[in-house]
């Protein structure tokens, strides 16, 4: 297998506890170093197939495969270290309200085990990146939607993920603030970031004319 | 040395929660305190009784008391089967006016010994049998009852051996109550370690999220928990060495009436250490057991 396969997903299908088919036999590879976006209705299984991707959920069947490593076999004492390769924005922003915004970028390297010199240093130039940086003892509740958006992506790269999992990071966000967010995906692609969006909004990456994976009713469609 | 480090955090962090939450803190620490001071302080009292009873009787004796017309060669006969006698070990004769002297001597009775004119004491034999075996030692008494001139036949350390047995009674009964009480102490810190759990449950989703291990998921908790068993064995340690302190006072007073000297030993060291340890170690599996639990409750299935 070619190592420049990121992402492997070969006919994966998942169904709920209920009996809800969310995935159908979804097949598809990204490279390392690109960037795609997975489009479609709502319901239509875009956050499922992240959550597969980031081994979040486990497929009913097929396999998913992340930089060469089978993740739906792995034992799940594995896990937490698979997933450090993921920078991951959450549909819910899942920001700690109680903590400040240092305490939420720093997360993911004090679960790594950095040092807390260089988790200082990490998490500035992360802060920095977003435009973050002096509202580090602010808590994300004072932050506006935008700030918050971008407070997630710095914990997202802090870690200097491989590859950058983001649910619906325009949703809820005026043009202008869209159009930055999308701006610093790209920025992060062009330094080597394989990045996977899902996003209901196909008309605001048109312009780009990217990769685009298109769900319909769980099936991968043209 | 970072995993070192990490651990030197976790530990700063908790005692920094700890003492964000001082009453809670407090209470939790009084009831872990108050649980464990139970078992604790019988066991104290149980090994006091234990080393008193030691102190007043060593071997099990036979006291053989012959009768007051008895002569020198009863005395002789009996002797004589003393010392041929299988479960005999080791024997002492006293006679009636050694005796006497030795009760002068002791008990400041001289005055009421000298109106007296003469000599109340028998001549008695001080009987060792070779084991401490009961049943040997309760036929020795019932045959040498039956010995010519042989007045009256005492088995010393019956009390002791009573005592002994209830002491084997007390001893069940502190490790009951130390069991019960331990479970108790699980299910505390089972409960507190839970309360602090729902109200981190955010963090512990994301960390998860975010790709942290169970172990180090728990480690605060673990660390919450133990520090308040550690602290709640020593409140435990306070209560029993300030109770003993106090009743010691008491107990002097009472004591030196009868003319004896006796005070309560505090907990020793190693028994010191094995609270604070058990107490420890207790709350650390109520509060890995509580974690446990919560992690297996989020992890996809």
């Amino acid at each position: 297998m070619a190592v420049s396969q990121m992402i492997s997903v070969s006919h994966v299908s998942k169904r709920y506890a209920g009996g809800y088919q969310a995935l159908q036999d979804v097949t598809f590879v990204v490279e390392s170093g690109e960037m795609v976006f997975i489009t479609g209705h709502s319901g239509a299984g875009k956050s499922t197939l992240l959550k597969l991707i980031a081994a979040i959920e486990m497929p009913t069947s097929g396999s998913v495969i992340i930089n060469g490593q089978n993740v739906s076999a792995m034992k799940s004492g594995a896990i937490p270290f698979l997933r450090r390769n993921f920078g991951l924005m959450f549909q819910d922003h899942k920001l700690l309200f109680d903590r400040s915004v240092y305490e939420n970028v720093a997360l993911p390297l004090a679960i790594t085990g950095f040092p807390r010199r260089e988790i200082a240093k990490r998490v500035r130039a992360a802060l920095d990146k977003v435009g973050l940086l002096g509202r580090e003892k602010s808590r994300p509740i004072t932050l506006s939607g935008g700030e918050q958006q971008r407070l997630c992506i710095a914990r997202a790269i802090v870690n200097r993920p491989a590859i950058l999992l983001a649910d619906e990071p325009t949703g809820n966000l005026d043009t202008a603030y869209a159009e930055e967010i999308i701006g610093m995906f790209e920025s992060f692609n062009q330094v080597g970031v394989t990045v996977v969006i899902a996003t209901h909004d196909e008309g605001m990456i048109e312009r780009l004319g990217p990769r685009i994976l298109h769900l319909d009713h769980g099936r991968l469609g043209p | 040395m970072n995993w070192l480090l990490g651990h030197f955090d976790t530990l700063r962090e908790s005692l920094l929660r700890l003492a964000q939450q001082p009453l809670a803190t407090l209470l939790n620490v009084l009831v872990i305190g108050i649980a464990m001071s139970l078992p604790a302080g019988f066991y104290v009292g149980l090994n006091n009784v234990q080393t008193f009873s030691r102190q007043l009787s060593s071997d099990p004796q036979i006291s053989l008391f012959m009768a007051m017309d008895a002569g020198a060669a009863d005395v002789a006969g009996i002797e004589q089967r003393l010392r041929t006698h299988g479960d005999v070990g080791r024997f002492e004769f006293v006679s009636r006016e050694r005796a006497l002297e030795r009760l002068k001597r002791s008990a400041g009775l001289a005055d009421v010994l000298a109106d007296l004119g003469r000599n109340p004491l028998p001549d008695a034999f001080v009987v060792t049998a070779r084991t401490n075996d009961p049943g040997t030692l309760e036929s020795l008494r019932a045959e040498a009852v039956k010995w010519p001139q042989v007045e009256h036949v005492q088995l010393d350390a019956e009390w002791a051996r009573r005592l002994d047995a209830a002491l084997g009674v007390g001893r069940l009964l502190v490790s009951l109550l130390g069991a019960l009480l331990a479970t108790a102490l699980v299910a505390i810190t089972f409960n507190t370690i839970r309360l602090q759990i729902l109200t981190r449950r955010d963090e512990i989703e994301v960390s998860k999220l975010i790709g942290a291990t169970n172990p180090f998921i728990r480690r605060p908790f673990l660390y919450l928990g133990t520090l308040q068993g550690l602290a709640g064995g020593g409140a435990a340690w306070l209560i029993v060495t300030s109770a003993g302190m106090a009743l010691n006072l008491q107990l002097t007073e009472l004591v030196t009436l009868y003319g004896a000297s006796f005070a309560l030993e505090p907990l020793s060291v190693r028994d010191s250490v094995s609270l604070l340890g058990l107490s420890a170690a207790i709350a650390w599996l109520g509060s890995w057991l509580s974690v446990s639990r919560h992690l297996w409750q989020i992890e996809p299935h």
